[in-house]
């Protein structure tokens, strides 16, 4: 049995047919083709699969494709506008925020939220709101310096 | 037409050209290569941590829709053995052997005995991969349950369950270095000696991209490619290629495209890349896999696990005068691809350290066990070397009651600028111990600190400073000397500089980025070298479609191995150039010089032909010297003529929580010593990355195993402990900065330091919080609250 999903992902409208079983980072993935959401780990603790989901940071393992009908949905690939780079996107670059880049898409999307609740952050928040993101390769130094970049460049902005 | 730069680019930290992809998502990873027509393939693993099989009924999983062929290892014949790559046997005179090692089966599928859960014993390959997982959950084996044994302490105890026929009593090799009776006399005329029982733990790598392959057959050409996260596409190739499927090296290509993380553990030749490879060819269709997170834990190589008896004998002014060392490396269910290489030859060699010492002995015992095999992890061996080394120290100066940091100078080898013949068989390149440890407590108020735990601990506070000065052998490796201790490959690299008519460059490396940023720091390099701006030259990685030969990226190799045949081949790039621009100059190549991206005759800047057009001349080769070849492409292949020696000095400050036992990082402090540094934020990088996963070791990860039923207790995320952000601090890191004489670059390798480094530290900080209360030694990692807090209460009610 499969079941009909539309949601929008940056921007653009999708319509499927789905299994219900189906993980919305494997739709995501596999059937909207978008791989710059990652799948790190089976117990949803890498966060290599966060997404924004109707404006919340969501770990797209922990949902199903059906769950997201309906929903707006922003990715990695949509971070970036009319070739501008998104100021976080820029800050990981500037400051060195990533090795393998694996985890990266998750960790930008994560901070896309976390800035919005807290547009200062002190680096303890930061690294407290980065509870559901795991990085192997920069000991997280730089992810907080590319955060607090991105955070000041963004206040700047405004 | 290309223009010349003259600003240095060596040492600048310029950002990442790979960075834009990673930070839009457009990366290209294994799992997001897709393949029109694939199936996927799924694995039927052991649940048991020894079990026979005594038959496989794969009936129903046949049946399941979307099945294409199931597999077991009955099924895959004329395959053989994963290889293991290094030997050690006394007839090859391996040095050190004791007892030869035994060359142990592992078979793709195996067929007989599963040796640790997760051995893999079917493959079910279907249409997709939720049908091939849900067929895989049909096939039936029926398991003759044996008993299992995991703990590196009892696999060679009388009483432990065999589990190759081939090796008695799961003594995979004995192995020593140094000098057994010059080290009993020194403990014998020593007025104080110390003995520790150290234990490094398990780890597992955890890589944040999982393993993963797709492995494409093509029936019209023959050719077989394999797209795998690899960090030595060429390795898999050649190990694959002659060792396992006998099929022809030339017809087979292996792409590693960005690859997620390794740190070691993505250098094997796993079974699941065999297998698909395999069934690819069986099935002429794409046969593809990605490990699930559990999976990664079951089947990844693991690291470490080794159990040592350390002495060490003093003078009563803290003299070294001794040191014997006694470990047990547990290897577990098989031969990894390097395995042996790392309890022996990458351990016991730098137990030497950064002192002059009087004497060395060190024994090696490798065991197997129900266990996931152990490799390389991001130090291999070095980090146990350091560890035990640094760890003794500590305990040394304790029992001397002497200041542990002055106990280190009293024993550091004096500075040297090239060679310092070791205890342990090699020779440093060039070290200035002492400065490095000059400067981290330069970075911050020793004394003071001292002053200040004394009245924290009035308070019955507890806090503690720990310091670890490491050495690290880097640069793997010289051919001539690994061969001779066993390895089966030669480990130079080759480096390929293509020079396009326009100027443009293409380099290719067969070093292999997954996550060093090799486009950067190669482009860099051969930009600089050339005097051209960083966007004339593109790195080609990954492909052995591509690059000439390779053997990869690991042991802290890239810059310095792969690097200096880089800067060979723009060498060879030069001296043709100068023939071309002699010609052009109407000069002759003895008087032409290059300098700021022209070849000019010698100081007269005006009477010049630019690299771009000489470049064009090479391909447009009208007015042109005689009996030259046209074109500007250059190969180089470089074999080091030793190890590169790393140093630094590390301290970490810590305070314990009496109630919880709550290790809390107030300060970490870093200078390392790489040699020449080629674009510093990316050294940094390294060096923060390595910290963080040396500071996991010592307080948080573990992986365990349940020695009753051989489960892997701490198979996922959930429950093995990758540090988050909010567990580390920022670190504070410096340099200084000696070069090595080995390589024209004078650089080191940057890559593994930190992990090195940090165990240790953090460790006898702890070790230091906790003197107060009596406690002199903690024997096991890590050091989590639940664990700081029973040692905490066994010192209490022992007072
Ligand atoms: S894939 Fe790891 S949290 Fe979603
Ligand atoms: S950059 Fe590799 S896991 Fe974060």
């Amino acid at each position: 049995m499969k079941l009909p999903v539309t949601m929008t992902i940056n921007g653009q409208s999708y319509s499927h047919e789905v299994e219900p079983r189906l993980l919305l980072v494997h739709h995501i993935r596999e059937t909207v083709g978008l791989t710059g959401t990652h799948v790190g780990c089976d117990t949803s603790q890498c966060g290599a699969c966060t997404i924004l989901m109707n404006g919340q940071a969501v770990k797209a393992c922990t949902l199903f494709a059906v769950q997201a009908d309906g929903a707006q949905i922003t990715t990695i690939e949509g971070m970036a506008k009319n070739g501008e780079l998104h100021p976080i996107q820029q800050g990981f670059w500037e400051k060195h925020g990533l090795q393998c880049g694996f985890c990266t898409p998750g960790m930008i999307m994560a901070a896309a939220q976390m800035l919005e609740r807290y547009p200062r952050p002190t680096e303890e928040q930061i690294r407290h709101q980065l509870e559901g993101n795991l990085c192997r390769c920069t000991g997280y130094h730089n992810i907080v310096k590319a955060i607090q970049w991105a955070a000041e460049h963004m206040a700047a902005g405004k | 037409m290309a223009t010349a730069s003259v600003e240095r680019l060596i040492g600048k930290s310029i950002k990442r050209r790979e960075d834009p992809r990673f930070i839009t998502g457009r990366g290209s990873y294994v799992d997001d290569i897709k393949l029109p027509g694939a199936t996927w393939a799924a694995f039927v693993r052991s649940p048991h941590a020894h079990a026979r099989i005594r038959s496989i009924d794969t009936a129903a999983a046949r049946k399941h829709p979307g099945v294409v062929a199931v597999y077991t290892g009955q099924d895959m014949t004329g395959v053989n053995s994963l290889p293991c790559g290094w030997d050690l046997r006394k007839e090859k005179n391996i040095p050190g052997v004791v007892q030869d090692l035994a060359m142990v089966p592992h078979m793709p599928l195996t067929a007989d005995v599963a040796r640790h859960v997760g051995d893999p014993v079917a493959v079910v390959i279907a249409d997709s991969q939720a049908a091939a997982a849900d067929a895989a959950e049909k096939v039936k084996v029926d398991w003759e349950v044996l008993t299992a044994v995991t703990s590196t302490e009892r696999a060679a105890a009388g009483d432990a369950p065999q589990l190759h026929a081939g090796a008695p009593g799961n003594v995979a090799f004995r192995w020593e270095i140094g000098d057994g009776v010059a080290t009993d006399a020194a403990f014998k005329s020593a007025p104080v000696t110390v003995k520790r029982r150290i234990v490094n733990q398990r780890l597992v790598a955890n890589a944040m991209e999982p393993r993963a392959c797709a492995a494409r057959f093509d029936p019209a050409t023959g050719e077989l490619t394999l797209w795998v996260t690899s960090q030595n596409p060429h390795v898999h190739r050649l190990l694959m290629c002659a060792f396992v499927l006998g099929i022809p090296e030339h017809k087979v290509r292996v792409i590693s495209p960005d690859v997620g993380g390794g740190f070691g553990s993505k250098i094997f030749l796993y079974n699941e890349e065999v297998v698909c490879s395999w069934a690819s060819r069986q099935l002429q269709r794409p046969v593809r896999w990605t490990a699930t997170r559990r999976e990664a834990y079951l089947t990844d190589a693991h690291g470490r696990d080794h159990v040592t008896d350390a002495e060490i004998a003093l003078s009563r002014e803290g003299k070294i005068l001794g040191l014997r060392v006694k470990t047990t490396a547990n290897l577990g269910a098989y031969l990894s691809t390097f395995a042996p290489a790392v309890p022996t030859f990458l351990y016991g060699t730098l137990l030497n350290g950064v002192y002059a010492i009087g004497a060395i002995h060190c024994q090696v015992t490798g065991v197997f066990s129900n266990t996931t095999a152990v490799d390389a992890y991001r130090g291999a061996g070095r980090p146990e070397a350091c560890y035990v080394l640094e760890r003794i120290v500590e305990a040394g100066a304790r029992a001397l009651g002497m200041d542990v940091a002055e106990l280190r100078k009293r024993n550091f080898i004096p500075k040297f600028a090239d060679g310092f013949q070791t205890l342990v068989a090699v020779a440093y390149d060039s070290g200035d111990y002492g400065v490095a440890l000059d400067k981290l407590l330069g970075m911050f108020d020793y004394k003071g600190f001292r002053a200040e735990q004394a009245a924290a601990r009035q308070q019955g506070r507890l806090l503690g400073i720990g310091f670890s000065t490491y050495i690290e052998a880097c640069s793997i490796a010289p051919s001539k000397v690994v061969g001779a201790l066993g390895a089966g490959a030669g480990l130079y690299e080759s480096g390929k500089v293509r020079v396009h008519p326009t100027g443009m460059v293409t380099v290719y490396t067969g070093s292999h980025s997954h996550g060093q940023g090799h486009e950067t720091t190669f482009a860099q390099l051969v930009a600089d070298e050339l005097g051209l701006p960083v966007e004339q030259v593109e790195v080609v990685h990954g492909d052995t479609g591509a690059i000439p030969f390779g053997m990869g990226t690991y042991g802290s190799r890239s810059a310095s191995v792969g690097g200096t045949a880089l800067h060979m081949s723009v060498g060879k790039i030069k001296e043709k150039g100068k023939k071309i621009a002699a010609h052009l100059l109407e000069a002759s190549p003895s008087d032409i010089e290059y300098v700021n991206g022209q070849f000019q005759v010698k100081g007269f800047p005006s009477k010049a032909v630019p690299f771009g057009a000489v470049s064009l001349t090479a391909y447009v080769p009208h007015n042109y010297p005689e009996g030259l070849e046209p074109g500007l492409e250059e190969t180089s292949f470089y074999d080091p003529s030793n190890f590169c020696f790393p140093f630094g000095a590390h301290a970490c400050v810590v305070e314990v929580d009496r109630e919880t036992g709550q290790v809390k990082i107030l300060k970490y402090l870093a200078v390392d010593d790489v040699g020449n540094v080629i674009n510093p934020m990316i050294v940094d990088g390294m060096v923060h990355g390595g910290i963080a996963q040396g500071v996991g070791q010592a307080l948080w990860e573990g992986a365990v195993y349940d020695d009753a039923s051989g489960q892997l207790v701490t198979g996922s995320l959930m429950d093995y402990a990758v540090p988050k952000a909010d567990m580390l601090p920022m670190y504070e890191t410096e340099r200084t900065v000696t070069p090595t004489p080995v390589n024209p670059l004078g650089v080191k390798g940057a890559g593994e330091t930190g992990t090195i480094a940090a165990t240790p530290a953090v460790v006898n900080a702890v070790v230091d919080a906790l003197a107060p209360l009596g406690v002199d030694h903690i024997e096991t990692m890590p050091l989590t609250a639940e664990r700081v807090w029973t040692i905490m209460q066994t010192a209490k009610a022992a007072t």
